[in-house]
């Protein structure tokens, strides 16, 4: 396909349980979601009239920001400048305690997105939302979505009930491998724990800042409970999680393998040269250094160019303007991160839609 | 190249180890599985001595939940940030080319053959009856 | 990683040009047995001690849920001929770490006891107590070299300002410790009349590593190896920061200094790039905030050294020395832990004679008055 600007990761709103999904409920969810009131999946994460959840000039009149296909359109491709882009959806389904609900949830948003968005827009593609709770109910969905190519990758939160690498989640990522989609793990909490080891933050902004440690553990959790050993064709892609502390991150992680390897002989090799191989960042948010040089650095440190993913992360507020590309970043880096390292990282963006 | 007796092999037991100091370097004689090692008592990481280590066994492991045990006792794990050493021949574990701790050979000579020399003069009285470790630098 | 057969150190002290007598902001003294602080303590702790014992968010008495690589965290040659755990003895301590490395101050930190986590609130508040005047007794009046830290449970605030006043009122304390794992974020109200007190009396908050709050490592649950949990350290230290800085802390108490001590420095820029990228998208959040976030940070906050970072190319550990800035580097050693940096050779990238007096002398010698 020709393809010049993917854009990894945008947003596009479900605006009620009630509303939006109700639909692609069956009779019995129906039933339960009327009469019981079941609504208001929001994340804490993203509370749809927070300044950082939409961005002014996306939120559509009296709607939740990402809610109207077309001003998506617009704002994606037009005004950002996208040819294609991947829907990762962050309604809550992925945090219901009740599996079956969750599973039901789940299923309901992928028909959705589906039909609303896919089915409308052939640029479009988007990440299985799946129902970790119960893992086997996980790879049901994984296989319902497995034939339809405009589905590129299996979506989970940073922070969910266990860190991912754990050996319950294992048969999920084998199915995620066979049928060739990445582990998209996107930023948002199922509140399950403290979103950080220091406790429960005040604010959103501490919440927020707290994802790129979620993230960090998240990365180690798959490597050390040698996942990218059991399943050597998987990547995990990071969206929305910062950059820049990769380097100093990969540098802790290789100092400390090399001294409590005895712990984890399964990991053969150097948690960097893992993450170089199995790991990979959407762009925004890029958390810069200031100047030019630093950038150049963080890149150089990072050691690896196919480890970055375009985004725009649409319409979260980002950046203000018409160019999500973060300063400074090499112009070669850029022509790859926007076709070369989505089309390799997105095995299924190739397949006939 | 010089040729030092540094012990007899009875003064190392077996999982033990001995340091001397040999042409200003302090040097480390480790005794595991029936053989003797020298190595330099120094981890090229920070310095720390060698003959603190811990003497464990090779460790690898095709899969999560597998452990795979050979050469018991000729690994080293630094006694301060544990990084692994083959005795046999100085490479590190996590980066075999290129970091190593430098080691000398051993040969094991009985008393009577090394009566007749060479070998440096150190404090051993040499006795006929006894084998020797020497390290070759 | 450069040939190292028979490379020689990267040794700081033998290309000095004057040779440095050092600093050492994190040097753990322990107990030869928790019937040493007997002496502190009244009998009914001493009887509660022996029976019922620590009472942690963790679940055993004994051991941490994830052993360490070396028994007692320890580096193997730091264990004392006479007997008793490392850092025991202060004789081999002089002996093996302070005499040779030349230290002219080591501050000390006591983990033994986890003052900062014990759920009986009376019985951290004795331990407390025991534990700051054993460091006076045992340590800091046999070796004038040894600093000692007012050790206080945070989650006990009132009994927390108690110990700090009457160690105040000692003298001999060069800073007021706390836990980065306590029951809530350090930043949050509940822990100012510390900050307070601190302030007042002109002493630095200093908060280590560790500590048993009960929250899982990870935002995503509960790792499986200490592998993970090591470097989660990292991870507690940058939701500290955020804290503090974020709750208005700084802005609080313009005069305070805190002292991160063995979370290493790597995260802090991107901690701080952070911050100052979203500060303007959740500024209607934190509108006590009067300054960029990373302003606060390089005015009020310092960092121990260890445990350094090691990138393969010496030339990146200089670009992140020059990202935290040079005045915020105090160097430590952690001795005698087993990810212990010494102070000889930690640094493998060649530091200017400037830089080295700021970051092993006067650095610390600001932040403690020493």
């Amino acid at each position: 396909m020709a393809a010049t600007r993917i854009d990894c990761d945008i947003h596009p709103a479900v605006g009620g349980t009630r509303t939006t999904l109700l639909p692609y409920l069956d009779d019995h969810w129906k039933e339960q979601v009327v009469s019981r009131a079941i609504d208001g999946l929001d994340l804490t994460s993203y509370p749809p009239n927070m300044p950082f959840s939409g961005r002014a000039d996306w939120r559509p009149k009296g709607a939740k920001p990402g809610s109207d296909l077309a001003m998506v359109q617009r704002g994606a491709f037009e005004q950002l400048g996208a040819s294609h882009a991947i829907c990762n959806v962050l309604y809550g389904a992925q945090a219901v305690y009740d599996p079956y609900m969750a599973s039901a949830f789940c299923k309901a948003i992928n028909d959705w997105i589906a039909a609303e968005w896919l089915d409308r827009d052939a640029r479009l593609r988007a990440s299985i939302v799946i129902p970790l709770q119960a893992p086997d109910l996980a790879i049901e969905e994984i296989e319902r979505r497995a034939g339809d190519n405009r589905f590129v990758s299996v979506l989970v939160l940073a922070q969910g009930e266990s860190l991912l690498g754990r050996r319950h989640y294992w048969p999920v990522w084998q199915a995620a491998e066979k049928h060739q989609l990445p582990i998209a793990i996107h930023a948002g909490s199922a509140y399950r724990q403290a979103p950080s080891s220091a406790g429960w933050p005040s604010y959103r902004y501490e919440y927020y800042l707290a994802e790129a440690q979620a993230f960090q553990a998240q990365v180690l959790s798959l490597i050390y409970e040698g996942v990218f050993l059991k399943f050597p064709k998987l990547k995990a892609v990071l969206m929305e999680s910062g950059v820049t502390w990769l380097p100093a991150f990969m540098w802790r992680a290789n100092k400390t393998w090399r001294g409590v390897r005895v712990e984890v002989p399964w990991v053969d090799r150097e948690p960097a040269a893992i993450m170089r191989d199995h790991i990979r960042f959407t762009t925004q948010p890029f958390d810069s250094p200031p100047d030019a040089k630093s950038v150049a650095d963080i890149i150089d440190m990072i050691g690896s160019d196919k480890m970055f993913l375009f985004s725009s992360d649409y319409p979260h507020w980002q950046f203000d303007g018409d160019d999500a590309i973060p300063p400074h970043l090499p112009p070669d880096l850029v022509s790859r991160m926007c076709a070369d390292n989505p089309l390799e990282t997105f095995p299924r963006l190739s397949l006939a839609a | 190249m010089a040729r030092h007796i540094v012990a007899r092999t009875s003064d190392i037991p077996p999982g033990g180890n001995k340091v001397v100091a040999l042409e200003g370097r302090d040097v480390v004689v480790f005794h595991a599985n029936g053989e003797f090692f020298a190595l330099l008592n120094r981890c090229p990481h920070s310095g720390a001595p060698l003959d603190q280590a811990a003497c464990v066994a090779r460790l690898t492991s095709p899969e999560p939940g597998v452990y795979q045990r050979s050469r018991v006792g000729e690994l080293l794990r630094c006694a301060w940030h544990g990084w692994e050493f083959d005795m046999r021949n100085g490479q590190s574990w996590f980066d075999p080319k290129r970091v190593k701790v430098r080691t000398y050979p051993v040969v094991i000579e009985d008393g009577e053959t090394l009566a007749k020399g060479p070998y440096v003069a150190e404090t051993f009285a040499v006795h006929v009856e006894d084998n020797y470790v020497i390290v070759e630098t | 990683m450069s040939d190292v057969i028979d490379r020689p150190l990267l040794d700081q002290e033998a290309s000095a040009k004057t040779r440095l007598r050092i600093i050492d902001c994190d040097v753990h003294p322990s107990l030869h047995a928790k019937s040493d602080l007997n002496p502190f303590l009244a009998k009914r702790w001493q009887e509660h001690l022996k029976t019922y014992g620590d009472h942690l968010r963790t679940p055993y008495m004994g051991t941490t849920p994830y052993p360490r690589s070396s028994p007692l965290i320890a580096r193997r040659d730091a264990w004392p001929p006479t007997g008793g755990p490392p850092g025991s003895d202060l004789d081999f301590m002089r002996k093996q770490y302070l005499d040779p490395h030349d230290v002219e101050f080591g501050v000390l930190q006591v983990l033994d006891m986890f003052i900062f986590s014990q759920q009986n609130l009376e019985c951290g508040a004795a331990i407390q107590r025991a534990v700051n005047e054993w460091q006076l007794a045992h340590w800091t009046s046999r070796d004038p070299r040894l600093k000692a830290s007012i050790l206080v449970g945070q989650d006990d605030t009132a009994a927390a300002v108690a110990e700090i006043e009457r160690c105040a009122k000692v003298g001999q304390y060069v800073q007021i410790n706390v836990s980065p794992r306590a029951n809530e974020p350090l930043g949050r109200r509940r822990y100012w009349p510390i900050y307070a007190r601190a302030e007042e009396l002109g002493l630095p908050i200093g908060i280590h590593t560790g500590g048993y709050g009960g929250h899982p490592p990870a935002g995503g649950g509960w790792p499986s190896y200490y592998a993970e949990e090591h470097q989660s350290n990292a991870h507690t230290m940058a939701a500290t920061l955020t804290s503090l800085v974020l709750e208005g802390v700084p802005e609080q108490f313009p005069d305070l200094k805190i002292v991160f001590i063995e979370g290493g420095f790597g995260w802090i820029s991107s901690t701080m790039w952070r911050m100052d990228q979203h500060f303007e998208h959740f500024r209607s959040e934190v509108p006590h905030l009067k300054r960029r976030p990373s302003e606060y940070v390089r005015e009020h906050f310092w960092f121990t050294t260890q445990p350094i970072d090691e990138p393969d190319e010496a030339r990146h550990l200089r670009s992140l020395i020059e990202w935290v800035g040079v005045d915020r580097l105090l160097f430590s050693s952690d001795y005698p832990h087993w990810d212990f940096d010494d102070p000889r050779f930690a640094f493998k990238t060649p530091l200017s004679e400037a830089e080295r007096i700021k970051i092993f002398q006067t650095n610390a010698r600001a932040v403690y008055k020493l």
